[in-house]
């Protein structure tokens, strides 16, 4: 009840505080350079270049100390020790190269980039494609949405149970144990068989992801101007055609954006594996080692070096991004 | 458009056989779930859970009850009872050896070794009949082959509610996300307004240090925030994780509402400045109200983000019963109770209850502020 009553407040105080915040330092501004009086418009012309930054202070506050912040913080502790009391050159980044777990993690997260973005977004243009052709589409699309609104850890049950293993001989619970002992195979433990259980695994975070490629994708099919399709249509294309030829190559944006957008997310994976295998049997990846050693290790300076491979991993198309926007905004 | 051509309804067969496919593929892990946190715990290691519909059918043991129960009729021993003690259920064969527990037909008459004769009726009633007087101190094993209706319990609701603790962490997790979505949303809306609406030095930058901020992973911000939280006393609290996930939050918030607020239309803002409205008033009688579609689309975006979250909460909450929030708690659960599929199920639809509830209900601004919020 306690931890309501704070909560309660809190919302109270971040919201009034907000407010009271954004009110005053107006009032304060207009008093100190009043829109009246001898100066009036020079007054006017230094308040409304203050103004955006009154508006902007605590968001960018929150900004540089949150994101900006720890950037560099990350990039200096790792040059330093376990501690980060001593300076130790790059030692960190020496024994990362060498170290067997760290280039698994490597090798899997590229597994994971190339099949991920791939698969989800593969699902996503079928599941958008099909669904805007047929009367119930709305409600498949809900469905196939779905999994967009689950946490990462209840994935990794609903998925655990899928690939449950019973040994030979009981019942299999699993579906895929159940389905693999039907065509005759001998029930497997999936999640401890090497290279294999990456795919499973990363077949739970394509189950995610492909509601948001078949959203944004759907959206961008449902904007290609008609008369291409109607003249494709008319030359005599026949549907797929019309799909390959006409419509994907006219969103081949989109295509690129959703893309990127699940290499994101497929570089910061880390509750998937960390609850569903916790990077055993092959299958560690960079966030949960980064977490490893963040906690169980208790090393910020390898812990830091990690995290500083998932930012330059993630670089290149934060920089694409900046253009990308960059040209929009001329 | 399609259809110029004529139906073709082969086509149309296909597509909508695609459809049905790959929704039954995207729901079925879902589905499993739910079924199984309706079963108790030894139906889900009898059976997989797409059997759960229909009657089961399982070997059975039961124990009559003792010798010294036996009641004299007709200079027979007798001892009665039923398998099922009062359940629905239908017996479709029976034994009196676990070598052979199905050896003998409904209603016929099994001997045993000691002279005993045991009858089961399909009902589940059995008899044990002897003339002498039955010796030892249990009583008899009875071997069945039942077929059993499905059954559904809430059973496993109320238990994971209360004694596994996942109330506490329900109530944890509304602590932790209510605060997170409502604070960044006025810091974002401000400083948006300014970033759409306000000429200055330097804007562009901004603008393009937010979207670049979008994609910063959170691995690299934990360890020095966490210092920094500690350095300033907040520690592993509330207070901190609201703070993390407001910072963490804002970029998508302000990168969302800049880019609908500067979709508005040019005319209402100038004419309203040309009324001489402060930029203070057209933020808060104009824009605001106007970016409703966008405030929600984000509320939602950052509810069902700080609800679902994991990383954040293991790293700036504690472990202990007044902070573990319910990710937390299930991750736990998946440790100790690894085999405890009764237990594990209903944890996780409770877990994943809200956000399904919240996605349904507001599924229109998600997919609107997943169209803005996709860098283009």
């Amino acid at each position: 009840m306690e931890q309501f009553v704070m909560a309660a407040v809190t919302i109270l105080i971040g919201v009034f505080g907000c407010i009271c915040y954004f009110f005053l330092s107006n009032i304060a501004l207009d008093r100190i350079y009043p829109a009246f009086g001898p100066n009036a418009g020079a007054n006017i012309n230094r308040a409304s270049q203050i103004r955006p930054w009154l508006f902007m202070f605590p968001a960018l506050a929150l900004l540089t100390v949150y994101l900006v912040y720890p950037v560099f913080v990350s990039i200096y502790l790792s040059f330093m020790d376990a501690e980060g009391d001593k300076f130790v050159g790059v030692s960190n980044y020496i024994w990362l190269i060498n170290d067997v777990k760290f280039r698994e993690s490597m090798f899997n997260n590229l597994l994971w980039l190339v099949f991920v973005p791939a698969a989800s977004t593969f699902f996503g243009l079928v599941a958008a494609a099909v669904t805007d052709r047929i009367r119930w589409g709305n409600f498949a699309k809900a469905m196939i949405f779905m999994p967009m609104a689950i946490s990462f850890v209840g994935a990794a049950v609903i998925w655990k149970l899928v690939y449950e293993y019973r040994p030979d001989g009981q019942e299999q619970i699993g579906i895929l144990n159940a389905i693999w002992t039907g065509m005759g195979g001998e029930a497997q433990t999936w999640l401890t068989s090497p290279v294999v259980n990456s795919f499973l695994l990363m077949i739970v975070l394509v189950w995610i992801q492909t509601g948001f490629a078949m959203v944004i994708l759907s959206a961008a099919l449902r904007g290609i101007p008609e008369e291409t399709i109607e003249a494709a249509i008319l030359d005599g294309a026949s549907p797929l055609q019309v799909f390959m030829q006409i419509k994907v190559p006219q969103i081949w944006g989109t295509i690129l954006v959703v893309w990127t957008t699940i290499t994101i997310t497929v570089l910061k994976v880390f509750d998937i594996v960390l609850t569903m295998t916790n990077g055993q049997w092959g299958t560690q990846v960079l966030a949960n080692l980064m977490f490893d050693w963040m906690f169980r290790g208790n090393d910020t300076g390898r812990a830091s070096t990690a995290a500083i491979i998932i930012m330059l991993m993630v670089t290149p198309i934060m920089i694409w991004n900046i253009r990308n926007a960059a040209r929009e905004a001329r | 458009m399609d259809n110029i051509v004529g139906t073709k309804s082969r086509l149309v067969w296909a597509v909508n056989l695609c459809a049905l496919v790959l929704v039954l593929l995207w729901t079925f892990p879902t589905f499993g779930l739910l079924v199984s946190s309706f079963r108790d715990r030894d139906q889900i290691s009898a059976s997989g859970w797409w059997k759960a519909m229909f009657p089961a059918e399982a070997s059975v043991q039961y124990r009559a009850a003792g010798p010294d129960t036996a009641v004299l009729k007709d200079e027979l021993y007798i001892i009665e009872g039923n398998i099922f003690e009062g359940g629905a259920g239908k017996v479709t064969a029976f034994g009196t050896s676990i070598r052979e527990p199905g050896a003998h037909v409904v209603g016929s008459n099994a001997e045993t070794r000691d002279g005993e004769v045991l009858t089961v009726a399909a009902n589940g009633d059995f008899k044990i009949t002897s003339p002498s007087v039955m010796e030892g101190t249990r009583g008899m094993r009875v071997f069945a082959t039942t077929v059993t209706p499905a059954r559904f319990t809430f059973e496993n609701y109320g238990r994971v509610l209360g004694a596994e603790g996942l109330g506490r962490a329900f109530l944890n997790t509304m602590t932790v996300s209510i605060p997170a979505t409502v604070i960044p949303i006025l810091v974002a809306a401000f400083a948006a307004y300014a970033l759409a609406w306000m000429e200055f030095p330097g804007r562009a930058l901004i603008v393009a240090a937010v979207v670049g901020l979008l994609v910063v992973p959170l691995q690299l911000a934990l360890i020095p925030l966490l210092k920094f939280h500690n350095d300033i006393g907040i520690g592993k609290s509330y207070i901190g994780i609201w703070l993390a996930h407001t910072g963490f939050g804002l970029p998508l918030a302000i990168y969302l509402l800049r880019n609908y607020m500067i979709g508005l239309p040019r005319e209402i803002i100038e004419s309203a400045r040309v009324d001489g409205a402060t930029d203070f008033q057209i933020f808060l009688k104009i824009i605001l109200p106007l970016s409703f579609p966008a405030l929600a689309s984000f509320a939602i975006f950052q509810f069902l983000w700080t609800w679902n979250d994991l990383l954040v909460a293991l790293v700036f909450l504690g472990n202990s019963a007044d902070q573990l929030v319910m990710t937390g708690q299930l991750k736990n659960l998946m440790g100790s109770r690894g085999g405890d599929w009764e237990i594990l199920a209903t944890s996780a639809f409770v877990t994943i209850a809200v956000p399904l509830v919240v996605f349904f209900a507001m599924q229109k601004y998600l997919v609107r502020g997943l169209l803005a919020g996709s860098v283009k």
